[in-house]
């Protein structure tokens, strides 16, 4: 067991699974034996709105805010959210990105715009950034609701414990709940696992 | 893995400090808990509700959740009130007098701060009602805490015959974490009320000779905290600073200066000054870190000690390990590195009205209509003060709108002569504490349009059930109120309200524009619900077919986030004059085709093709 606190910080937009991800890594970290703190503003998220999922476990938690330049991994469920958080990895950090754009209703009327190349932006910055399109991934699965698993397949080799038990976890938790939903969940996981090695090229959209 | 480490595991849950007072209240024998819902603090009696061998209940408002709490106290029965900080203020008037009267049954009111303002209009600090109203106040700083002292403060409310105030704050309700929970529930014995109209009816006579006894009872609790093992002294090996705390800027503290030693104030009020001075002569300097208001930092100032608080650290706003570091690094004279990488300007993302959302018709005609004030209300509509709407100009407290717009009309400056004074205000927040500034209206002869929108549900809070929408807590059928019956017994005019369909856009802005002429009172009110709840039907999407669209805009207008701009072109004119065209585009995923936007579309643009392969959305607004 890890004697040094893990954080990871799972970012994202109202709806899309970032809260039920974060809850997944923190019962696997529990289940480890880990003591473990979760915290998430979403007040309004579900109205379209930034959401933020810190979760940090280790022998001891106080505090449960990941401090900027902190977070040893950072989940991103769209892309300019990933560089909206950034700051809050260390140097030595992972960014796992969902390369899905999502512009809010204020960017379709023009009053701001929406980064050309935020995958660009985040290479710049010399972090470790992996990116694909988990959307795609889903879609090829059959439903698009799997990005969550398979976001948290593609950090799974990032965790300080095996990526086989957060796998367990997720599938034996559907096949307690939704059992004919544990098979695809399975491959989504190992299909995000396998992304997740990818590096993003330079210049990647 | 033997029987012991097993029977640990299952004793550790990840709960939520929300969820760890409902565990709390249900093991400490809580037999009725009312509550109205609010953020952070909703989840409490929903995770309440799930406990089948106790009454519990959505109030209409927190004062009469607080008031159903105290009749169930004056049977014998625990009983708890949950609510938001704004809540508080409402429940006010019932327990200011209880605290004097006392209790019989553990009362516990549990009061959640939302500090940093995720989904508040304000920020309050309720430990103020705990000096205000004489009541002892438990600060719980994560979710064991909040297990543990829920339990605690109903054996305190019996032991001293007071209401209790259980301070939490959106770190401690929203966060998860590690709760070893150890016990059944315990069922006590009910004695029923016993009267006593000398202790029970606060009229002046009975009320004189209780201040004496509350002020001693004061007095008696400041004794409990002084000897409270929920004061906690940890001692520290750098005695340059020792720290006094409460709540989860504790957390921050020990996160930050591990070494340093912390008085922590589980009992904050009242506050053990003989324990704090002990502590004060143990270290070099004192230093008070509490979120939001310099309440304990004071009282410690007054009791004649040298203390640092909010000279150096801020007045509002949640604390965190890096709000603190700079701050004591200053404070001690050295140098603080900030190596963190600057923010990428990028654009932000404020919360925007659902898909087919029942508001996006009013806010549609209410945009479209000149002359108008229109005074807002708390929920989901505040968000039509927003773009593109640009149609709300006030939104204060719960129920304010109509009590307002009233006001506002009765005075009325020159520049308003022409205007005409509109009210919005959910179905909710109208039963909450609406519905009185509507008989106030009526009964002063005022000239006020209401827009009524029912939705059906507490929308901005998650759809919780309320006397309008026909469900209780539990979701099991309950009267549902007739809005209009109510209006016209309030004293509208039959003629005077309207029911309308917001979908129906022209039927809408129709209205509004007729019932705003009225030299009288109107109440519209709208009947769809909530598109997020399960009372809204999803229908097929629409498309929008590009070679007709002619870039007019108006679809844009309407405010639903599943129309948006697919491009933008600009042409000139007969006259010269360069214009903008702006064409638009429907996402499938987000369209749940409620048919709203093609009653914008003059071309017919906007049309729902034939069923193809079933469409799973991205976005689930679970």
């Amino acid at each position: 067991m890890l004697d040094r606190i893990t954080n990871i910080l799972v970012v994202g937009i109202g709806g899309q699974g970032v809260m039920t991800a974060a809850e997944m890594l923190a019962r696997t970290a529990l289940n480890q034996g880990y003591d473990v703190k979760k915290t998430e503003v979403a007040g309004m998220a579900q109205r379209g709105g930034v959401v933020s999922s810190h979760i940090r476990f280790g022998p001891k938690v106080y505090s449960p805010q990941i401090d900027a330049g902190d977070a040893d991994l950072l989940i991103g469920f769209e892309v300019a959210e990933a560089l909206r958080w950034l700051p809050h990895l260390r140097p030595t950090g992972v960014a796992m990105v969902n390369t899905l754009r999502i512009a809010p209703p204020i960017v379709s009327a023009g009053l701001f715009n929406y980064p050309d190349d935020p995958i660009g932006e985040l290479m710049a910055t010399g972090i470790e950034v992996h990116a694909f399109d988990a959307g795609a991934i889903a879609e090829e699965l059959g439903n698009a609701k799997l990005v969550n698993t398979i976001m948290l397949g593609a950090i799974s080799d990032h965790l300080p414990f095996p990526a086989e038990i957060l796998k367990i976890n997720i599938v034996e938790g559907f096949r307690a709940y939704k059992p004919k939903l544990a098979e695809v969940n399975a491959q989504a996981f190992d299909a995000g696992r396998n992304a997740g090695h990818i590096k993003a090229p330079l210049g990647a959209r | 893995m033997n029987a012991v480490v097993q029977a640990q595991a299952e004793s550790r849950h990840l709960l939520s400090g929300n969820e760890a007072v409902a565990r709390a209240a249900w093991e400490a024998g809580v037999r009725v808990a009312a509550a109205y819902p609010g953020t952070p603090a909703t989840e409490i009696l929903e995770n309440i509700a799930l406990y089948p061998d106790l009454y519990s209940e959505w109030s209409v408002n927190e004062k009469v959740a607080v008031e159903v709490a105290i009749g169930a106290s004056l049977a014998g029965s625990r009983a708890l009130a949950a609510m938001k900080h704004v809540g508080m203020n409402v429940a006010s008037d019932a327990f200011m007098t209880q605290s004097l009267a006392g209790v019989v049954g553990g009362l516990v009111i549990v009061v959640a701060d939302d500090v940093g303002l995720s989904s508040s209009q304000n920020e309050q600090d309720s430990r103020y009602w705990g000096r205000f109203g004489h009541m002892p106040i438990l600060e719980p700083a994560d979710s064991q805490e909040a297990y543990e002292m829920v339990k605690y403060a109903f054996d305190l409310s019996e032991a001293y015959e007071t209401p209790v105030i259980v301070r939490m704050t959106t770190r401690v309700c929203h966060v998860k974490a590690m709760v070893v929970v150890e016990g059944e529930r315990i069922e006590r014995p009910v004695p029923g009320f016993q009267k006593n109209p000398r202790r029970w009816v606060m009229t002046p006579a009975n009320a004189k000779p209780r201040l004496p006894l509350m002020h001693q009872r004061d007095q008696t609790l400041r004794e409990a905290s002084e000897a409270s093992n929920l004061n906690i002294l940890s001692t520290g090996s750098d005695r340059r600073i020792g720290f006094i705390t409460s709540g989860p800027a504790f957390m921050h503290v020990r996160e930050t200066f591990p070494n340093a030693p912390v008085l922590k104030l589980g009992l904050s009020h009242p506050a053990p000054l003989d324990k704090i001075r002990s502590f004060a002569s143990q270290v070099d300097t004192l230093v008070v870190v509490e979120e939001t208001e310099p309440l304990l930092e004071t009282e410690i100032r007054a009791a004649g000690l040298e203390v640092h608080g909010k000279d150096i650290l801020p007045r509002f706003g949640e604390l965190a390990p890096s709000v603190l570091r700079p701050a004591i690094k200053a404070l001690l004279g050295e140098t603080h590195e900030t190596a963190t990488r600057s923010q990428a300007e990028l654009f932000p993302r404020p919360p925007t009205m659902c898909a087919s959302c029942p508001h996006l018709g009013p806010y549609f005609a209410l945009s479209h209509i000149r002359n108008l004030n229109i005074i807002g209300d708390i929920g989901c509509y505040t968000l039509g003060a927003g773009h593109p709407w640009n149609a709300l100009d006030t939104c204060i407290s719960m129920g304010a709108s109509l009590s307002m717009a009233h006001g506002m009309d009765k005075g009325r400056g020159d520049s308003d002569e022409k205007k005409n004074i509109v009210a919005v205000i959910g179905d909710s927040t109208f039963l909450h504490m609406g519905m009185q500034g509507l008989l106030n209206m009526i009964y002063n002869r005022g000239n006020v349009t209401v827009l009524l929108l029912d939705n059906r549900s507490v929308g901005m809070t998650g759809g919780q059930e309320n006397p309008g929408t026909g469900e209780d807590l539990h979701g099991l059928p309950a009267p549902r109120v007739d809005f209009a019956k109510l209006a016209e017994a309030l004293g509208v005019r039959p003629e005077r309200i309207r029911m309308v369909d917001p979908y129906e856009l022209p039927t809408m802005v129709k209205l509004v524009r007729e019932e705003t002429k009225m030299e009288e009172p109107s109440v519209i009110i709208t009947n769809r619900p909530c598109s997020l709840t399960d009372r809204f039907e999803r229908l097929r999407a629409y498309t929008v077919l590009d070679d007709q669209c002619t870039g007019c805009g108006n679809c844009i207008d309407l405010g639903c986030p599943a129309i948006t701009v697919a491009r933008r072109e600009t042409v000139t004119a007969k006259s010269g004059k360069s214009k903008e065209l702006v064409f638009a585009q429907i996402d499938p995923n987000t369209c749940t085709g409620c048919h709203m936007c093609v009653e914008t579309c003059a071309p017919e643009a906007i049309v729902q093709p034939e069923p193809q392969k079933r469409v799973i959305r991205i976005h689930t607004h679970a």
